[in-house]
Protein backbone atom coordinates (compact mmCIF):
# COMPACT_ATOMS: atom_id res chain seq x y z
CA UNK A 1 0.00 0.00 0.00
CA UNK A 2 1.48 3.73 -0.81
CA UNK A 3 0.68 5.93 1.90
CA UNK A 4 1.41 10.19 1.73
CA UNK A 5 0.94 10.81 5.33
CA UNK A 6 0.48 14.86 5.89
CA UNK A 7 3.22 15.78 3.07
CA UNK A 8 4.12 19.57 2.91
CA UNK A 9 6.21 20.28 -0.48
CA UNK A 10 7.14 23.03 -2.92
CA UNK A 11 9.59 24.30 -5.42
CA UNK A 12 11.39 26.75 -3.47
CA UNK A 13 9.88 29.55 -1.65
CA UNK A 14 6.68 28.57 -2.95
CA UNK A 15 4.77 25.70 -1.08
CA UNK A 16 2.54 23.50 -3.27
CA UNK A 17 1.39 20.87 -0.81
CA UNK A 18 0.18 21.75 2.54
CA UNK A 19 -0.57 18.48 4.72
CA UNK A 20 -1.72 16.29 1.70
CA UNK A 21 -2.79 12.77 3.03
CA UNK A 22 -3.78 9.94 1.15
CA UNK A 23 -3.96 5.87 0.55
CA UNK A 24 -3.52 4.06 -2.39
CA UNK A 25 -3.85 0.34 -1.99
CA UNK A 26 -3.04 -2.87 -3.85
CA UNK A 27 -5.63 -3.34 -7.05
CA UNK A 28 -7.40 0.11 -6.61
CA UNK A 29 -7.24 2.69 -9.08
CA UNK A 30 -7.24 5.91 -6.99
CA UNK A 31 -7.88 9.46 -9.03
CA UNK A 32 -6.90 12.46 -7.90
CA UNK A 33 -8.68 15.73 -9.37
CA UNK A 34 -8.22 19.12 -9.13
CA UNK A 35 -7.88 23.00 -10.76
CA UNK A 36 -4.71 23.09 -12.65
CA UNK A 37 -1.63 24.54 -9.95
CA UNK A 38 -3.45 22.42 -7.08
CA UNK A 39 -0.92 20.36 -6.05
CA UNK A 40 -2.03 17.11 -8.38
CA UNK A 41 2.08 16.68 -10.36
CA UNK A 42 3.78 17.99 -7.37
CA UNK A 43 2.03 15.08 -5.39
CA UNK A 44 3.34 12.67 -8.08
CA UNK A 45 6.86 14.22 -8.04
CA UNK A 46 7.33 14.46 -4.53
CA UNK A 47 6.09 10.41 -4.69
CA UNK A 48 9.04 9.67 -7.23
CA UNK A 49 11.37 11.69 -4.65
CA UNK A 50 11.97 14.63 -7.37
CA UNK A 51 10.42 17.14 -5.25
CA UNK A 52 11.58 17.22 -1.43
CA UNK A 53 8.88 16.91 1.26
CA UNK A 54 9.56 19.55 4.00
CA UNK A 55 7.01 17.49 6.34
CA UNK A 56 4.92 13.93 6.49
CA UNK A 57 6.52 11.16 4.98
CA UNK A 58 5.48 8.67 2.01
CA UNK A 59 5.42 5.11 2.59
CA UNK A 60 5.48 2.00 0.38
CA UNK A 61 3.96 -1.40 2.34
CA UNK A 62 5.40 0.20 5.23
CA UNK A 63 8.63 1.07 4.11
CA UNK A 64 9.84 5.30 4.00
CA UNK A 65 10.30 6.10 0.71
CA UNK A 66 10.61 9.73 0.71
CA UNK A 67 14.14 10.74 1.16
CA UNK A 68 15.34 8.86 -1.05
CA UNK A 69 17.35 9.52 -3.95
CA UNK A 70 15.50 9.99 -7.06
CA UNK A 71 16.59 6.89 -9.15
CA UNK A 72 15.82 4.81 -5.97
CA UNK A 73 11.58 5.19 -6.23
CA UNK A 74 11.40 3.18 -9.32
CA UNK A 75 13.61 0.41 -7.62
CA UNK A 76 11.14 0.92 -4.86
CA UNK A 77 8.45 -0.26 -7.60
CA UNK A 78 6.65 2.78 -8.11
CA UNK A 79 6.51 3.49 -12.01
CA UNK A 80 5.75 6.68 -13.37
CA UNK A 81 3.98 7.93 -16.84
CA UNK A 82 4.54 11.70 -16.60
CA UNK A 83 3.02 14.56 -18.23
CA UNK A 84 3.52 15.09 -22.05
CA UNK A 85 4.74 11.96 -21.93
CA UNK A 86 8.55 12.30 -21.49
CA UNK A 87 9.96 9.43 -23.86
CA UNK A 88 13.17 9.40 -24.99
CA UNK A 89 12.28 11.01 -28.15
CA UNK A 90 15.18 10.52 -30.46
CA UNK A 91 15.48 6.36 -29.03
CA UNK A 92 13.96 3.64 -30.40
CA UNK A 93 10.55 2.18 -29.53
CA UNK A 94 12.79 -0.97 -28.46
CA UNK A 95 15.50 1.13 -26.48
CA UNK A 96 12.25 2.84 -24.62
CA UNK A 97 11.37 -0.58 -23.47
CA UNK A 98 14.76 -1.68 -22.27
CA UNK A 99 15.02 1.47 -20.70
CA UNK A 100 12.40 0.55 -18.68
CA UNK A 101 13.34 -3.10 -18.07
CA UNK A 102 16.65 -2.44 -16.75
CA UNK A 103 15.49 -1.46 -13.21
CA UNK A 104 13.44 -3.89 -12.15
CA UNK A 105 11.82 -5.73 -15.23
CA UNK A 106 12.26 -9.56 -15.19
CA UNK A 107 14.16 -9.49 -19.00
CA UNK A 108 11.80 -11.13 -22.08
CA UNK A 109 8.92 -11.78 -19.81
CA UNK A 110 7.86 -8.56 -18.47
CA UNK A 111 8.55 -7.12 -21.73
CA UNK A 112 6.29 -9.68 -23.55
CA UNK A 113 3.46 -9.09 -21.54
CA UNK A 114 3.69 -5.16 -21.82
CA UNK A 115 3.62 -5.96 -25.55
CA UNK A 116 0.57 -8.27 -25.18
CA UNK A 117 -1.52 -4.82 -24.06
CA UNK A 118 0.21 -2.98 -26.25
CA UNK A 119 0.61 -5.00 -29.59
CA UNK A 120 0.67 -1.94 -31.87
CA UNK A 121 4.44 -0.82 -30.12
CA UNK A 122 5.58 -4.86 -31.76
CA UNK A 123 5.31 -3.82 -35.27
CA UNK A 124 7.07 -0.07 -34.28
CA UNK A 125 10.15 -1.39 -32.04
CA UNK A 126 12.81 -0.45 -34.42
CA UNK A 127 11.02 3.15 -34.97
CA UNK A 128 12.33 6.14 -33.27
CA UNK A 129 9.39 7.13 -30.44
CA UNK A 130 9.38 10.95 -31.58
CA UNK A 131 8.02 10.29 -34.94
CA UNK A 132 5.23 7.83 -33.23
CA UNK A 133 1.71 9.43 -33.22
CA UNK A 134 0.36 10.98 -30.02
CA UNK A 135 -1.56 7.49 -29.43
CA UNK A 136 1.06 5.45 -30.08
CA UNK A 137 3.55 7.50 -27.56
CA UNK A 138 1.19 7.68 -24.77
CA UNK A 139 1.06 3.49 -25.31
CA UNK A 140 4.93 3.83 -25.19
CA UNK A 141 5.19 5.62 -21.99
CA UNK A 142 2.88 3.68 -20.60
CA UNK A 143 4.62 0.13 -21.78
CA UNK A 144 7.69 1.89 -20.97
CA UNK A 145 6.39 2.43 -17.00
CA UNK A 146 5.28 -1.20 -17.06
CA UNK A 147 8.13 -2.79 -17.63
CA UNK A 148 9.64 -2.03 -14.30
CA UNK A 149 6.82 -4.78 -12.85
CA UNK A 150 5.64 -1.73 -10.80
CA UNK A 151 3.44 -2.11 -7.21
CA UNK A 152 2.24 1.26 -7.53
CA UNK A 153 1.76 2.89 -11.14
CA UNK A 154 1.46 7.01 -11.45
CA UNK A 155 -0.23 8.38 -14.40
CA UNK A 156 -0.33 11.86 -15.04
CA UNK A 157 -3.02 13.04 -17.39
CA UNK A 158 -2.89 10.17 -19.75
CA UNK A 159 -5.80 10.97 -21.80
CA UNK A 160 -4.65 14.54 -22.66
CA UNK A 161 -5.36 14.96 -25.83
CA UNK A 162 -6.08 11.42 -27.29
CA UNK A 163 -8.96 10.35 -29.40
CA UNK A 164 -11.38 8.31 -27.89
CA UNK A 165 -9.92 4.88 -29.10
CA UNK A 166 -6.84 5.19 -27.53
CA UNK A 167 -8.62 6.62 -23.97
CA UNK A 168 -10.15 3.28 -24.41
CA UNK A 169 -7.41 1.50 -24.60
CA UNK A 170 -5.59 2.79 -21.43
CA UNK A 171 -8.64 2.19 -19.45
CA UNK A 172 -8.72 -1.26 -20.66
CA UNK A 173 -5.24 -1.30 -19.64
CA UNK A 174 -5.76 0.41 -16.12
CA UNK A 175 -7.91 -2.06 -15.63
CA UNK A 176 -6.00 -5.43 -16.69
CA UNK A 177 -3.69 -3.78 -13.90
CA UNK A 178 -6.18 -3.19 -11.79
CA UNK A 179 -6.63 -7.21 -11.55
CA UNK A 180 -2.86 -8.15 -10.87
CA UNK A 181 -3.25 -6.00 -7.61
CA UNK A 182 -1.39 -2.91 -9.04
CA UNK A 183 -1.98 0.25 -7.29
CA UNK A 184 -2.67 2.99 -9.57
CA UNK A 185 -3.08 6.75 -9.07
CA UNK A 186 -4.36 8.63 -11.91
CA UNK A 187 -4.29 12.42 -11.72
CA UNK A 188 -7.17 13.01 -14.53
CA UNK A 189 -8.84 16.13 -15.94
CA UNK A 190 -11.91 13.91 -18.24
CA UNK A 191 -14.88 13.29 -15.54
CA UNK A 192 -15.97 10.36 -17.57
CA UNK A 193 -12.58 8.79 -18.10
CA UNK A 194 -12.89 8.68 -14.35
CA UNK A 195 -15.62 7.58 -13.69
CA UNK A 196 -15.15 4.73 -15.92
CA UNK A 197 -11.54 3.88 -14.44
CA UNK A 198 -11.62 5.13 -10.63
CA UNK A 199 -12.47 2.93 -7.35
CA UNK A 200 -12.09 6.24 -5.53
CA UNK A 201 -11.44 9.72 -6.18
CA UNK A 202 -9.57 12.55 -4.30
CA UNK A 203 -10.78 16.55 -4.97
CA UNK A 204 -7.04 18.15 -4.44
CA UNK A 205 -7.24 22.11 -3.24
CA UNK A 206 -4.82 24.04 -2.30
CA UNK A 207 -2.08 21.34 -1.99
CA UNK A 208 -4.35 19.17 0.25
CA UNK A 209 -7.23 16.31 -0.32
CA UNK A 210 -10.42 18.23 0.06
CA UNK A 211 -12.70 15.43 -0.64
CA UNK A 212 -12.19 11.71 -1.11
CA UNK A 213 -15.70 10.25 -2.42
CA UNK A 214 -16.05 6.49 -3.57
CA UNK A 215 -16.17 6.85 -7.66
CA UNK A 216 -19.74 4.31 -7.46
CA UNK A 217 -21.01 7.40 -5.54
CA UNK A 218 -20.25 10.15 -8.42
CA UNK A 219 -22.54 10.94 -11.06
CA UNK A 220 -20.87 13.06 -14.07
CA UNK A 221 -22.75 16.04 -13.22
CA UNK A 222 -22.07 15.63 -9.26
CA UNK A 223 -21.24 19.09 -7.80
CA UNK A 224 -17.86 18.04 -6.20
CA UNK A 225 -16.95 17.94 -10.52
CA UNK A 226 -18.36 21.51 -10.66
CA UNK A 227 -16.83 22.93 -7.11
CA UNK A 228 -12.92 21.55 -7.65
CA UNK A 229 -12.76 21.20 -11.27
CA UNK A 230 -14.64 23.68 -12.77
CA UNK A 231 -16.42 21.28 -15.15
CA UNK B 1 47.07 14.76 -35.75
CA UNK B 2 43.36 14.76 -36.82
CA UNK B 3 42.97 11.20 -35.17
CA UNK B 4 44.49 12.13 -32.36
CA UNK B 5 42.55 15.10 -31.72
CA UNK B 6 39.66 13.27 -32.61
CA UNK B 7 39.69 11.53 -29.83
CA UNK B 8 40.55 14.43 -27.60
CA UNK B 9 37.77 16.23 -28.90
CA UNK B 10 34.99 13.39 -28.30
CA UNK B 11 35.79 13.17 -24.85
CA UNK B 12 35.03 16.74 -24.49
CA UNK B 13 31.56 16.57 -26.83
CA UNK B 14 30.67 13.28 -24.75
CA UNK B 15 30.96 15.63 -21.28
CA UNK B 16 29.23 18.37 -23.01
CA UNK B 17 26.43 16.43 -24.38
CA UNK B 18 25.63 14.27 -21.43
CA UNK B 19 26.20 16.11 -18.48
CA UNK B 20 26.21 19.65 -20.12
CA UNK B 21 29.18 20.76 -18.43
CA UNK B 22 31.94 22.82 -20.70
CA UNK B 23 34.89 21.28 -19.08
CA UNK B 24 37.74 23.82 -19.54
CA UNK B 25 40.17 21.58 -18.11
CA UNK B 26 39.64 19.33 -20.27
CA UNK B 27 43.30 20.12 -22.13
CA UNK B 28 44.91 19.18 -18.52
CA UNK B 29 43.59 15.56 -18.07
CA UNK B 30 45.24 15.29 -21.89
CA UNK B 31 48.76 17.07 -19.93
CA UNK B 32 47.91 14.90 -17.37
CA UNK B 33 47.72 11.51 -19.59
CA UNK B 34 51.23 12.66 -21.34
CA UNK B 35 52.50 13.16 -17.92
CA UNK B 36 51.72 10.13 -16.82
CA UNK B 37 52.94 8.56 -20.07
CA UNK B 38 56.27 9.76 -19.09
CA UNK B 39 56.35 8.51 -15.12
CA UNK B 40 55.50 5.33 -16.49
CA UNK B 41 58.36 4.66 -19.48
CA UNK B 42 60.31 6.31 -17.19
CA UNK B 43 60.41 3.78 -14.41
CA UNK B 44 59.25 0.92 -16.04
CA UNK B 45 61.86 -1.73 -17.12
CA UNK B 46 62.70 -3.42 -20.10
CA UNK B 47 61.63 -2.42 -23.89
CA UNK B 48 60.34 0.99 -24.79
CA UNK B 49 57.31 -1.21 -26.54
CA UNK B 50 56.30 -2.97 -22.69
CA UNK B 51 56.24 0.47 -21.14
CA UNK B 52 54.23 2.09 -23.99
CA UNK B 53 51.72 -0.72 -23.55
CA UNK B 54 51.76 -0.06 -19.71
CA UNK B 55 51.31 3.40 -20.30
CA UNK B 56 48.58 2.91 -22.70
CA UNK B 57 46.57 0.94 -19.79
CA UNK B 58 47.56 2.84 -16.70
CA UNK B 59 47.47 6.52 -17.94
CA UNK B 60 44.01 6.82 -18.90
CA UNK B 61 43.01 4.89 -15.61
CA UNK B 62 44.73 7.20 -13.56
CA UNK B 63 43.49 10.13 -15.61
CA UNK B 64 39.92 8.76 -15.17
CA UNK B 65 40.01 8.40 -11.34
CA UNK B 66 41.48 11.95 -10.74
CA UNK B 67 38.69 13.01 -13.36
CA UNK B 68 36.15 10.94 -11.21
CA UNK B 69 37.53 12.80 -8.22
CA UNK B 70 36.75 16.20 -9.50
CA UNK B 71 33.07 15.07 -10.50
CA UNK B 72 32.43 14.47 -7.03
CA UNK B 73 34.30 17.24 -5.05
CA UNK B 74 33.40 19.85 -7.33
CA UNK B 75 31.04 19.53 -10.14
CA UNK B 76 28.49 17.30 -8.09
CA UNK B 77 28.49 19.98 -5.08
CA UNK B 78 27.33 22.38 -7.85
CA UNK B 79 24.44 20.09 -9.10
CA UNK B 80 25.98 20.23 -12.59
CA UNK B 81 24.88 24.38 -13.06
CA UNK B 82 26.09 25.16 -16.39
CA UNK B 83 27.44 28.55 -15.37
CA UNK B 84 28.97 27.29 -12.55
CA UNK B 85 31.09 24.71 -13.78
CA UNK B 86 32.64 26.60 -16.18
CA UNK B 87 34.22 28.84 -13.70
CA UNK B 88 34.79 25.88 -11.31
CA UNK B 89 36.98 23.79 -14.28
CA UNK B 90 38.95 26.64 -15.09
CA UNK B 91 39.71 26.84 -11.30
CA UNK B 92 40.31 23.34 -11.83
CA UNK B 93 42.37 23.96 -14.97
CA UNK B 94 45.13 25.97 -12.61
CA UNK B 95 44.91 23.04 -10.11
CA UNK B 96 46.46 20.59 -12.22
CA UNK B 97 48.48 22.81 -14.47
CA UNK B 98 49.84 23.88 -11.17
CA UNK B 99 50.38 20.13 -9.60
CA UNK B 100 52.01 18.91 -12.56
CA UNK B 101 54.55 21.76 -12.75
CA UNK B 102 55.10 21.50 -8.56
CA UNK B 103 55.52 17.05 -9.21
CA UNK B 104 56.92 16.62 -12.69
CA UNK B 105 58.85 19.88 -13.33
CA UNK B 106 58.96 22.89 -16.03
CA UNK B 107 61.12 20.97 -18.50
CA UNK B 108 59.72 19.37 -21.66
CA UNK B 109 60.66 15.81 -21.49
CA UNK B 110 60.69 13.17 -24.35
CA UNK B 111 58.69 9.74 -24.41
CA UNK B 112 60.46 6.98 -26.31
CA UNK B 113 58.16 5.69 -29.30
CA UNK B 114 57.06 2.06 -28.42
CA UNK B 115 58.70 0.71 -31.68
CA UNK B 116 60.86 2.51 -34.73
CA UNK B 117 59.81 1.92 -38.19
CA UNK B 118 59.88 3.84 -41.55
CA UNK B 119 57.65 3.06 -44.09
CA UNK B 120 59.46 3.76 -47.22
CA UNK B 121 57.12 4.68 -50.24
CA UNK B 122 57.67 4.87 -53.73
CA UNK B 123 57.86 9.04 -53.72
CA UNK B 124 58.09 9.43 -49.81
CA UNK B 125 58.59 8.10 -46.63
CA UNK B 126 56.49 7.82 -43.63
CA UNK B 127 56.56 7.18 -39.65
CA UNK B 128 55.66 3.65 -38.71
CA UNK B 129 54.42 5.08 -35.91
CA UNK B 130 52.15 7.52 -37.04
CA UNK B 131 50.35 5.31 -39.11
CA UNK B 132 49.85 3.13 -35.70
CA UNK B 133 48.77 6.31 -34.22
CA UNK B 134 45.98 6.58 -36.83
CA UNK B 135 44.69 3.03 -36.58
CA UNK B 136 44.66 2.81 -32.53
CA UNK B 137 42.43 6.41 -33.04
CA UNK B 138 40.39 4.63 -35.15
CA UNK B 139 39.82 1.75 -32.86
CA UNK B 140 39.25 3.78 -29.46
CA UNK B 141 36.58 6.14 -31.15
CA UNK B 142 35.07 2.55 -33.17
CA UNK B 143 34.57 1.34 -29.46
CA UNK B 144 33.29 4.69 -28.25
CA UNK B 145 30.79 4.47 -31.05
CA UNK B 146 29.85 0.99 -30.06
CA UNK B 147 29.33 1.77 -26.18
CA UNK B 148 27.01 4.81 -27.35
CA UNK B 149 24.99 2.94 -29.58
CA UNK B 150 25.22 -1.02 -29.01
CA UNK B 151 25.80 -1.24 -25.09
CA UNK B 152 23.60 -1.04 -22.36
CA UNK B 153 25.77 1.73 -20.90
CA UNK B 154 25.83 3.58 -23.72
CA UNK B 155 21.92 3.59 -23.35
CA UNK B 156 21.83 5.08 -20.24
CA UNK B 157 24.07 7.78 -20.98
CA UNK B 158 21.93 8.46 -24.15
CA UNK B 159 18.81 8.40 -21.83
CA UNK B 160 20.38 10.83 -18.99
CA UNK B 161 21.47 13.28 -22.19
CA UNK B 162 18.10 13.37 -23.10
CA UNK B 163 15.72 13.68 -20.41
CA UNK B 164 17.84 13.61 -16.93
CA UNK B 165 14.43 13.82 -14.70
CA UNK B 166 13.09 10.97 -16.80
CA UNK B 167 16.37 8.68 -16.27
CA UNK B 168 16.13 9.15 -12.84
CA UNK B 169 12.21 7.89 -12.81
CA UNK B 170 13.76 4.48 -14.33
CA UNK B 171 15.69 4.52 -11.58
CA UNK B 172 19.11 5.29 -13.39
CA UNK B 173 21.52 6.63 -11.08
CA UNK B 174 22.49 9.85 -12.76
CA UNK B 175 25.56 11.29 -10.72
CA UNK B 176 26.92 7.53 -11.47
CA UNK B 177 26.74 8.45 -14.82
CA UNK B 178 27.91 11.50 -14.83
CA UNK B 179 30.68 10.71 -13.19
CA UNK B 180 31.54 8.17 -15.54
CA UNK B 181 30.90 10.27 -18.53
CA UNK B 182 33.46 12.68 -17.13
CA UNK B 183 35.95 10.00 -16.51
CA UNK B 184 35.37 8.57 -19.87
CA UNK B 185 35.80 12.33 -20.99
CA UNK B 186 39.53 12.50 -19.37
CA UNK B 187 40.10 9.22 -19.93
CA UNK B 188 39.81 9.79 -23.77
CA UNK B 189 41.90 13.35 -23.29
CA UNK B 190 44.72 10.83 -21.60
CA UNK B 191 44.76 8.35 -24.36
CA UNK B 192 45.41 11.09 -26.60
CA UNK B 193 48.28 12.03 -24.83
CA UNK B 194 49.64 8.93 -24.76
CA UNK B 195 49.79 8.26 -28.14
CA UNK B 196 50.91 11.87 -29.34
CA UNK B 197 53.74 12.20 -26.70
CA UNK B 198 56.39 10.18 -28.47
CA UNK B 199 55.78 12.66 -31.43
CA UNK B 200 55.86 15.75 -29.60
CA UNK B 201 56.99 16.13 -25.42
CA UNK B 202 55.56 16.27 -21.59
CA UNK B 203 55.50 19.06 -20.81
CA UNK B 204 53.09 20.87 -18.01
CA UNK B 205 51.71 23.50 -20.19
CA UNK B 206 50.84 21.74 -23.16
CA UNK B 207 46.81 21.32 -22.65
CA UNK B 208 46.80 24.52 -24.18
CA UNK B 209 46.55 23.64 -27.89
CA UNK B 210 44.54 20.87 -27.31
CA UNK B 211 41.95 22.63 -25.51
CA UNK B 212 41.76 25.04 -27.96
CA UNK B 213 41.35 22.75 -31.30
CA UNK B 214 38.59 20.34 -29.38
CA UNK B 215 36.29 23.31 -28.94
CA UNK B 216 37.15 24.78 -32.41
CA UNK B 217 36.04 21.04 -33.11
CA UNK B 218 33.31 20.52 -31.54
CA UNK B 219 31.84 23.99 -32.24
CA UNK B 220 32.50 23.26 -35.71
CA UNK B 221 30.97 19.84 -35.39
CA UNK B 222 27.71 20.94 -32.88
CA UNK B 223 27.96 20.03 -29.69
CA UNK B 224 27.35 16.90 -28.05
CA UNK B 225 27.17 15.59 -32.02
CA UNK B 226 29.34 12.43 -32.16
CA UNK B 227 29.75 12.45 -35.94
CA UNK B 228 30.10 16.03 -36.41
CA UNK B 229 32.82 15.94 -33.91
CA UNK B 230 34.84 13.38 -35.78
CA UNK B 231 34.09 15.14 -39.54
CA UNK B 232 35.70 18.63 -37.86
CA UNK B 233 38.37 16.66 -36.47
CA UNK B 234 39.19 15.26 -39.65
CA UNK B 235 38.81 18.81 -41.54
CA UNK B 236 40.80 20.93 -38.68
CA UNK B 237 43.48 18.47 -37.99
CA UNK B 238 44.36 18.05 -41.59
CA UNK B 239 44.16 21.53 -42.56
CA UNK B 240 46.27 22.34 -39.17
CA UNK B 241 48.74 19.81 -40.14
CA UNK B 242 49.31 21.20 -44.02
CA UNK B 243 49.45 24.78 -42.92
CA UNK B 244 51.43 24.29 -40.39
CA UNK B 245 54.02 22.26 -42.67
CA UNK B 246 53.68 24.60 -45.35
CA UNK B 247 52.99 28.18 -44.00
CA UNK B 248 53.25 28.33 -40.52
CA UNK B 249 51.37 27.01 -37.12
CA UNK B 250 50.02 30.15 -36.06
CA UNK B 251 48.65 30.73 -39.70
CA UNK B 252 46.92 27.96 -39.22
CA UNK B 253 44.82 28.65 -35.47
CA UNK B 254 44.14 32.03 -36.82
CA UNK B 255 42.11 29.89 -40.01
CA UNK B 256 40.42 27.44 -37.82
CA UNK B 257 39.76 30.20 -35.45
CA UNK B 258 38.46 32.31 -38.51
CA UNK B 259 36.12 29.29 -39.51
CA UNK B 260 34.68 28.66 -35.74
CA UNK B 261 33.74 32.93 -36.06
CA UNK B 262 31.92 31.50 -39.76
CA UNK B 263 30.07 28.72 -38.21
CA UNK B 264 28.96 30.72 -35.19
CA UNK B 265 27.25 33.58 -37.68
CA UNK B 266 26.34 31.07 -40.31
CA UNK B 267 25.62 27.65 -38.43
CA UNK B 268 25.15 28.60 -34.75
CA UNK B 269 24.45 25.04 -34.03
CA UNK B 270 27.45 23.64 -35.99
CA UNK B 271 27.97 21.66 -39.32
CA UNK B 272 25.76 18.23 -37.27
CA UNK B 273 23.97 19.79 -33.95
CA UNK B 274 20.21 19.49 -33.92
CA UNK B 275 18.91 23.63 -33.72
CA UNK B 276 18.21 24.32 -30.14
Amino acid sequence: MLRLDGIDAGYGNVQVLRGLSLEASPGEVLCVMGRNGAGKTTMLRAIMGQVKLTAGNITLDGARVDGLPPHRAPRQGIGYVPQGRRLFGPMTVAENLEIGLMTRGKGAATRERVLELFPRLRERLGQVSATLSGGEQQMLAIARALCLEPQVLLLDEPTEGLQPSMIALIRQTVTALKATGVATVLVEQRVEAVLSMADRVAFVENGAVAELVAAAGLAADAPQFRRYVGV
Amino acid sequence: MAAVLALTAVGLSLVFGVMRVVNVAHGEFFMLGAVAAWFVTSWMPGPPWLGFVATLLLAPLAVAAVAALADRLVLKRLNYDPEATIVATIGLLYILQQAALSLYGPDARPVPAPFELRLQLPWFGYSGYKLFVVAAAGLVLLAVWLIMTRSRIGLVMRATQIDRPTAQAFGIDVDRVYAGVFAMGAGLAAIAAVLIVPIQQAHYLMGGDPLLLSFIVVIIGGLGSLRGTLVAALLIGLSDGVISVFYAPTLAKILATLFVALVLVFRPQGLFGAKA
